[in-house]
């Protein structure tokens, strides 16, 4: 459960909060971006970053994003953490 | 070679496999009296055994599996507790999946959720954020679990919480360190450990310095390590050149993703957040001296040990573990789980009986699941 999972950030949603939308294998995912932020909050758009329990928590390159999302695969877990983030939305809404 | 087609790059496997064997041929090292090197990971014991890397490295490395699965450290009293708060009315227990199916002394978060307590199952503390916002009248407790890589995600949340003034959040911090378990265990006489693998994103939080006592107090190499195989074979060479030349350092194999000061703003929000509890108990090791934190008094409005004087808040107690269950030998190394009277038989991931079974990270659960695929071809 200690791996993150590679995403591009795409958009901020809302600064004051650090929350940025993220792009995680097709699948849009709002996270906090505090951990990555270390100037201003915009310049984190178009970064990949290695996410994990909703956090963006390193700053990777692409080619690093593609190997662990490979790597990640392999070992059951991309699927895993994509199931985790829809059960997440699920228990938003009570229907879990 | 057909085990090669599972790498991304096999002509690089190869080569490393080939060199790690000459390496322990310099060394001297065989089946008889191997070198013994820990992966404190469960991700890195998960892609050894996927990976079949036990099998894949020469019988001269013998790999002890450490207690790097925040899941299977959980002590049964942790999760009664878990239980204890869940089964209130007005609580809205949230948790990661993983910890659904660990065994309690009276049943687990997912029979708990069975029998009507309202139990989620989030990906994300935020997730239990939004909860508390969304349903004010009730109380959202968020299970924080797991090591450095994850506290920062609880430490944030609750300054969060704060700056919103929401006052119906809490977390119930089971939090936990890597450092300590390993002194632990590098202090016990029984345990034989020549060299380390290290989880490269605990480090990615906390850099690599808190393991500089591993080679200057215990003479031990320690290699922060990516978890991609490739990664893996590498830093076992890496281990396996320092006994070779007689050194004892830490090395950083992952420096692509790991700092070696760790991410700042992580760091400040752990230390803002938590405190050292004076000890923390873990299933099958037992009470390890400043291994846990808990939140500070500062935040004892997030704190659900405090709001509903439970755990360490309730004073000392005792829960036994399972009788028959060997979970305590297989994690410090002294026993294979096959070896466990109970493995596959009254213990299966589909009813864990222990807790290395719950998670494919548990170093029982990769038994059970790729014992019987692993390669069997030797390396060559
Ligand atoms: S097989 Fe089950 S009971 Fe035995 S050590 Fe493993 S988890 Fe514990």
């Amino acid at each position: 459960m200690c791996l993150g999972i590679p995403g591009q950030i795409v958009a901020v949603t809302d600064a004051a909060r650090m929350m940025a939308m993220a792009d995680v294998s097709g699948v849009r995912r709002e996270v906090n971006v505090a951990p990555i932020a270390t100037g201003p909050i915009e310049d984190v758009v178009g970064q990949w970053a290695l996410i994990h329990v909703g956090f963006a928590m390193a700053v990777i390159d692409e080619d690093e994003a593609a190997k662990t999302l490979e790597a990640l695969r392999g070992l059951g877990e991309a699927q895993e953490t994509l199931e985790a983030m829809a059960a997440g939305d699920a228990a938003l809404e009570g229907t879990q | 070679m057909k085990y090669a087609d599972e790498f991304r790059d096999p002509k690089a496997a190869k080569a490393l496999l080939a060199k790690i064997g000459a390496v322990v041929d310099q060394i001297g090292a065989t089946a008889e009296k191997p070198v013994h090197i820990m992966e404190i990971c469960g991700g890195h014991t998960h892609a050894i055994f996927r990976y079949g890397l036990d099998k894949l490295t020469p019988a001269g490395i013998e790999f002890i599996h450490g207690p790097g699965c925040p899941v299977c450290v959980l002590p049964m009293a942790r999760v009664d507790e878990c239980v204890q708060i869940a089964e209130r009315p007005e609580v809205i227990f949230t948790t990661f999946g993983d910890a659904m199916r660990v065994p309690g002394t009276r049943k687990s978060l997912m029979q708990a959720k069975a029998d009507g307590a309202d139990i989620r199952m989030v990906y994300s503390p935020l997730d239990a954020l939004e909860l508390a916002r969304r349903n004010p009248d009730r109380e959202v407790v968020f299970f924080g679990l797991g090591f450095e890589t994850t506290t920062p995600s609880t430490a944030f949340s609750i300054q969060q919480a704060a700056r919103e003034g929401l006052t119906n959040f809490s977390v119930f911090c089971n939090h936990i360190t890597v450092p300590p378990p390993i002194k632990a265990l590098l202090d016990d006489p029984h345990m034989v450990l020549d060299g380390f693998v290290g989880p490269g994103h605990v480090s990615m939080v906390i850099g690599v310095h808190p393991y500089d006592f591993i080679p200057r107090d215990y003479g031990k190499p320690i290699i922060v390590a990516g978890f991609e195989p490739l990664d893996l074979l590498q830093s076992v060479l890496m281990v396996l050149e320092q006994i070779r030349d007689g050194r004892a350092e830490v090395e950083n194999q992952y420096a692509r993703v790991v700092p070696e000061h760790g991410n700042p703003a992580s760091i400040a929000a752990i230390a803002d957040v938590y405190e050292p509890r004076p000890s923390f108990e873990w299933r099958g090791l037992g009470e390890i001296e400043e291994s846990g934190l808990r939140i500070r008094p500062a935040y004892a409005a997030y704190d659900a040990e405090e709001k509903f004087g439970i755990g360490y808040a309730a004073g000392p107690r005792v829960v036994e573990e399972i009788e028959g269950c060997e979970c305590g030998a297989v994690m410090t190394g002294r026993m294979k789980p096959v070896h466990c009277p109970q493995f596959g038989k009254g213990c299966t991931p589909e009813m864990p009986l222990g807790a290395l079974m719950v998670s494919s990270e548990g170093a029982c659960a990769a038994y059970y699941q790729y014992g019987g695929a692993r390669a069997v071809e030797p390396a060559e």
